[in-house]
């Protein structure tokens, strides 16, 4: 199949190829995986619904929906899933194709913040926290902003926040190896 | 003794500390050989697979092939490292192709992975490997009457694992405190998520979850909660003022990591696990330590009771 008749519907499940999924048409739609998910309530659309609207080649729909971004990685889908679909890697698939196609809302806090720690790791091959604080921001604004920092502060006095990001010690090799796996100019 | 790569990922340089020093005295203390992973980096977490599939699998590849010079195998004390480093490992395993394209940009910092080390969570190696008799032999003090609520957290009893615990209704951290003498409560969404990185993605999202689970601990009527993951332990404990702001409610439950409470059975002067670095007091665990008068021993820990204690 060409990418020119690849429906929405097909890319997606290519892209969850390596995933072990029995694929998205495989869906029942017994909702386990919507009456699961702890994040649920504060998705536009249910997981369930999610799946159907991808068969269903509802694409726009799909991509301005907030439900994969609301998803927190935590499994329960995929751990409870019936028919071995495991929505939670669809909702890692939407994340990335919503990411390469350029169709990010631009309300959400998640993709910025995933690009940030992508950053922080490829500069430093370590997590960082404060390196973090743009998002904080993005996502409450000046409130926001003033309350992560006095957050910070709290974490600070007890010594659980670093002043400077800590480096893998061979970090040149280590930046040498992940542009070997793709490109990093977009992302660093 | 019992050799492992230890890898403590990189919550354990500052927002985990505790969790890492009490980590290495409670291991020290029950004959486990924690050697750090040498330069080891971050597992990605989860943002890396929300770009890329192949970055993530690359970061974890690179500590496994270190770990597999040393000929040990990788214990993690945290969930998500856990989760990453083992589902990196299946899949590198599995693919011959993914592997091929992978070592060939680990040849890039001279490394080479072969699929041959074994991953494992801190808390299976204290079950599994040490044994829950084990550690009740060492036990100088039963945290007897402290009631505690197990937070296994979402990633620890995850899919495609091979540890053979049962993910809908895991025992094995209920085992664990029972060992130390402690009472595990038993109440809602103890192994449902934390929210994790929604704190920052969508935060009253996050919140809400939360504090579900301290309502479900605190009714259960739980001195302290338990985790095995320092995001688990970063969102329910520093997080809770927010909470109490955004739903109205007054919850103040302190949060230890399993190990702290471990190491305070096993004697260990509670500083050197790392206490004192909370945001939410701990003091109620102390004092309900402290009132015990020193019992015999609990259990099997009869057998080696300490002589010469007040």
């Amino acid at each position: 199949m060409t990418a020119a008749t690849q429906s929405f519907a097909d890319e997606i499940s290519n892209l969850m190829y390596a995933t072990g999924t029995r694929g998205l048409n495989s869906c029942i739609q017994c909702a386990t995986c919507s009456a699961t998910c702890p994040a649920v309530d504060h998705m536009d659309h249910t997981p369930r619904r999610l799946i159907a609207m991808v068969n269903a080649g509802l694409k726009d729909e799909v991509l301005a929906s907030n439900t994969f971004w609301t998803c927190a990685s935590c499994y329960a889908c995929s751990e409870r899933c019936p028919k071995e679909i495991r929505p939670s890697e669809l909702m890692y698939a939407l994340k990335r194709y919503s990411i390469w196609k350029g169709r990010v809302p631009r309300r959400l806090v998640g993709p910025g913040f995933s690009r940030l720690f992508v950053r922080q790791i490829l500069r430093t091959g370590k997590s960082y926290e404060p390196g973090y604080a743009p998002a904080f921001v993005f996502a409450g604004g000046l409130i926001g902003a003033l309350r992560e920092a006095r957050f910070g502060m709290r974490l600070f006095a007890k010594g659980r926040l670093a002043l400077v990001p800590k480096k893998v010690k061979r970090v040149e090799n280590f930046r040498r190896m992940l542009s070997r796996i793709m490109p990093l100019e977009g992302i660093a | 003794m019992k050799r492992y790569a230890y890898y403590p990922g990189c919550s354990a340089e500052a927002v985990s500390a505790s969790y890492h020093v009490s980590t290495l005295e409670t291991g020290a203390k029950l004959g486990l050989e924690l050697a750090e992973l040498d330069d080891w980096n971050c597992c990605g977490a989860t943002p890396y697979t929300n770009i890329d599939e192949l970055l993530a699998d690359g970061l974890c590849a690179r500590n496994l092939a270190i770990a597999e010079r040393t000929g040990l195998d990788v214990v993690a004390p945290c969930n998500a490292c856990f989760k990453n480093l083992h589902h990196a490992n299946a899949e590198l395993r599995a693919d011959p192709a993914l592997a091929e394209h992978i070592n060939f940009a680990l040849e890039a910092d001279g490394l080479h992975y072969g699929g041959k080390v074994n991953v494992h969570h801190l808390m299976h190696v204290f079950v599994k490997d040490v044994g829950l008799d084990a550690i009740a032999k060492q036990v100088k003090q039963p945290l007897k009457g402290l009631k505690v609520a197990p937070y296994y957290g979402c990633q620890l009893v995850r899919p495609d694992r091979d540890d053979g615990f049962d993910p809908e209704a895991p025992h094995f951290f209920e085992d664990l405190l029972k060992a130390i003498g402690a009472e595990a409560v038993d109440y809602p969404y103890r192994t449902r998520c934390c929210g994790a990185s929604l704190m920052v993605g969508n935060r009253r999202a996050a919140l809400a979850m939360v504090r579900d689970l301290l309502r479900g601990a605190v009714q259960a009527k739980a001195d302290v909660i338990a985790t095995a993951c320092p995001l688990c332990q970063l969102n329910v404990e520093c997080y809770q003022q927010d909470v109490n702001r955004e739903f109205g409610t007054q919850y103040k439950i302190p949060v230890l990591y399993f190990t702290q409470l471990m190491g305070l059975a096993l004697g260990i002067e509670p500083k050197r696990l790392g206490i004192g670095t909370e945001v939410v007091s701990p003091q109620p665990v102390l004092d309900c330590i402290a009132r015990r008068p020193q019992p015999a021993a609990a259990g099997a820990a009869a057998k080696t009771a300490k002589v010469g204690k007040p």
